[in-house]
């Protein structure tokens, strides 16, 4: 297996009285795809916020365990959430544009950053879209609103969005929900290119997604974690009854 | 599809299979019966029906394969659909040694045989037998069957070795006899590998069933090889 990039102990979390997460210990290696999937609040989404700090603010949730980023506990006193979310970024199931121009979406959290020299964001523009496989098609209206895309274009932009600030770790909330069979198939393309450098979790829209994409597959179901296993074991030779008999539709 | 209705394609499909089953254990019976009774005519039956076998099989290989593009199925059920597929190549080979056998009969023509067939028609009937329960354990998805079965495959091979040797004395005593001995021996030898091949279908009930994939007899097809055979 490879590195563990995230490691995720005991962790347990509730949003008042109900439990999201329930005693959830996993690795997640780097260098390849982790899927997370499962049916609806099962706790996938709340996980992925976790690793990225965003429900620090939401009033009246209950937190235990840890989230290990490269050894590091993310909650520790004295973590810089916004290195933080620098090093890990998340792509949502709607995509949500800026407004602004193509390359303004895709400068903006540079220029947040700091970097200002023409060429270097320039640069950064480029690598960004060409890495989310966007490039090609927007290449000559890159001053155009990023409004005008097409769903699958936009989704692409939000990605190239993430990777414009150079992640260590991309978390991707059922990126390709809206698209169509062709924009889903550039996406997850991408996502094979993009495992060489990056460790990515992804929220699948469907199982036939998980199965593609899944280098290791975790199902989660009302909070806990029944199995997690290298993809190609768990979607032909699950060891759980509940995980055979959730991709095999006989539930959920 | 809804779920209830691909557990219906599913029975129907192993439906199918069992059809095609009992196809291959009558051909295997009626292609050692013409040869036990020089029966050319049925011989020449059981060729032609070997078609019929083959295009079930292709019937069954098209419908497994259509359901698994339009339901991409996991876990269970796409082991039970690549079992499926490969236990109808199994026995689409199992018809051709039948419709082998037959052949023969049809070469020995009316020539008197050189010997009464007792152990031929015996391996044809425990070839057959283990078959129809092998098909019984997928069906079933009974693995302690499937494991079992493949243990009686040294019955076979016994009575094949005790045809060889039977047959090499017939050549000794008469070189004329080479001829119909080779042609027997080979209606044996295609008996022989049906039982192997049985042993195949069982190794796929308990893949099916555990996902494991094991080699339920280790030795399989020593027996047929060269150094295999009686000194």
């Amino acid at each position: 297996m490879n590195d563990i990039k995230i490691r995720i102990e005991n962790l347990t979390y509730s949003y008042g009285d109900k439990v999201a997460l329930r005693d959830v210990t996993m690795d997640i290696p780097a260098n390849a795809i982790t899927v997370v999937f499962g049916p609806a609040g099962g706790g996938k989404t709340t996980l992925l916020r976790l690793i990225n700090r965003l429900n620090d603010l939401i009033e009246g949730t209950r937190m235990s365990g840890r989230v290990l980023l490269d050894g590091k506990d993310i909650y520790a006193p004295g973590t810089d959430v916004i290195d933080l979310r620098r090093r890990v970024g998340m792509v949502f199931a709607l995509p949500l544009p800026l407004p602004g121009t193509i390359r303004e979406n895709v400068e903006y959290g540079p220029r947040l950053a700091g970097i200002r020299d023409p060429a270097r964001l320039e640069e950064i523009v480029v690598r960004s879209l060409t890495q989310a496989a966007l490039w090609d098609e927007v290449k000559d209206r890159l001053d155009t609103p990023a409004s005008a895309l097409s769903g699958g274009q936009q989704q692409r932009l939000c990605l190239a969005r993430s990777l414009a600030l150079e992640p260590e770790v991309l978390l991707l909330d059922e990126p390709t929900s809206g698209l169509d069979p062709i924009s889903t198939g550039r996406i997850e393309e991408t996502l094979f290119e993009l495992k060489q450098r990056y460790t990515i979790v992804l929220v699948p829209h469907s199982i036939q997604q998980a199965a593609r994409v899944a280098d290791y597959a975790a199902f989660f179901l009302m909070g806990e974690l029944v199995e997690w296993q290298p993809g190609d074991l768990l979607f032909t030779n699950p060891r759980d009854r509940r995980t055979e008999d959730y991709i095999t539709g006989r539930f959920g | 599809m809804p779920r209830e209705a691909f557990e219906r394609e599913l029975q129907r499909l192993q439906d199918e299979l069992l059809t095609l089953g009992n196809m291959v254990e009558e051909a295997i019976t009626a292609a050692v019966e013409s040869l036990r009774h020089q029966d050319l005519e049925a011989a020449q039956r059981v060729i032609d029906k070997d078609r019929e076998i083959n295009e079930q099989r292709f019937a069954i290989e098209r419908d497994t394969l259509i359901l698994i593009a339009t339901q991409q199925p996991m876990a269970s059920d796409l082991r039970i659909l690549a079992a499926i597929l490969e236990i109808t190549t199994e026995l689409e080979r199992m018809g051709d040694y039948a419709k082998g056998i037959a052949k023969i009969c049809l070469m020995i023509g009316e020539e008197p045989l050189i010997k009464p067939l007792i152990d031929i028609p015996r391996m044809a009937d425990k070839a057959r037998d283990m078959l129809h329960r092998a098909l019984e354990a997928f069906l079933r998805q009974d693995v302690d069957q499937a494991r079992a079965i493949p243990t009686e495959d040294d019955e076979v091979d016994a009575l094949y070795q005790q045809v060889y040797r039977e047959l090499m004395t017939y050549i000794m005593s008469d070189p004329h006899n080479i001829e119909q001995a080779n042609y027997l021996l080979w209606a044996a030898h295609n008996l022989e590998r049906t039982a192997d091949r049985v042993t195949n279908i069982c190794e796929r009930v308990i893949f099916t069933v555990t996902g494991e994939m094991t080699e339920l007899n280790e030795d399989e097809g020593r027996s047929t090889s060269v150094e295999g055979l009686p000194a």
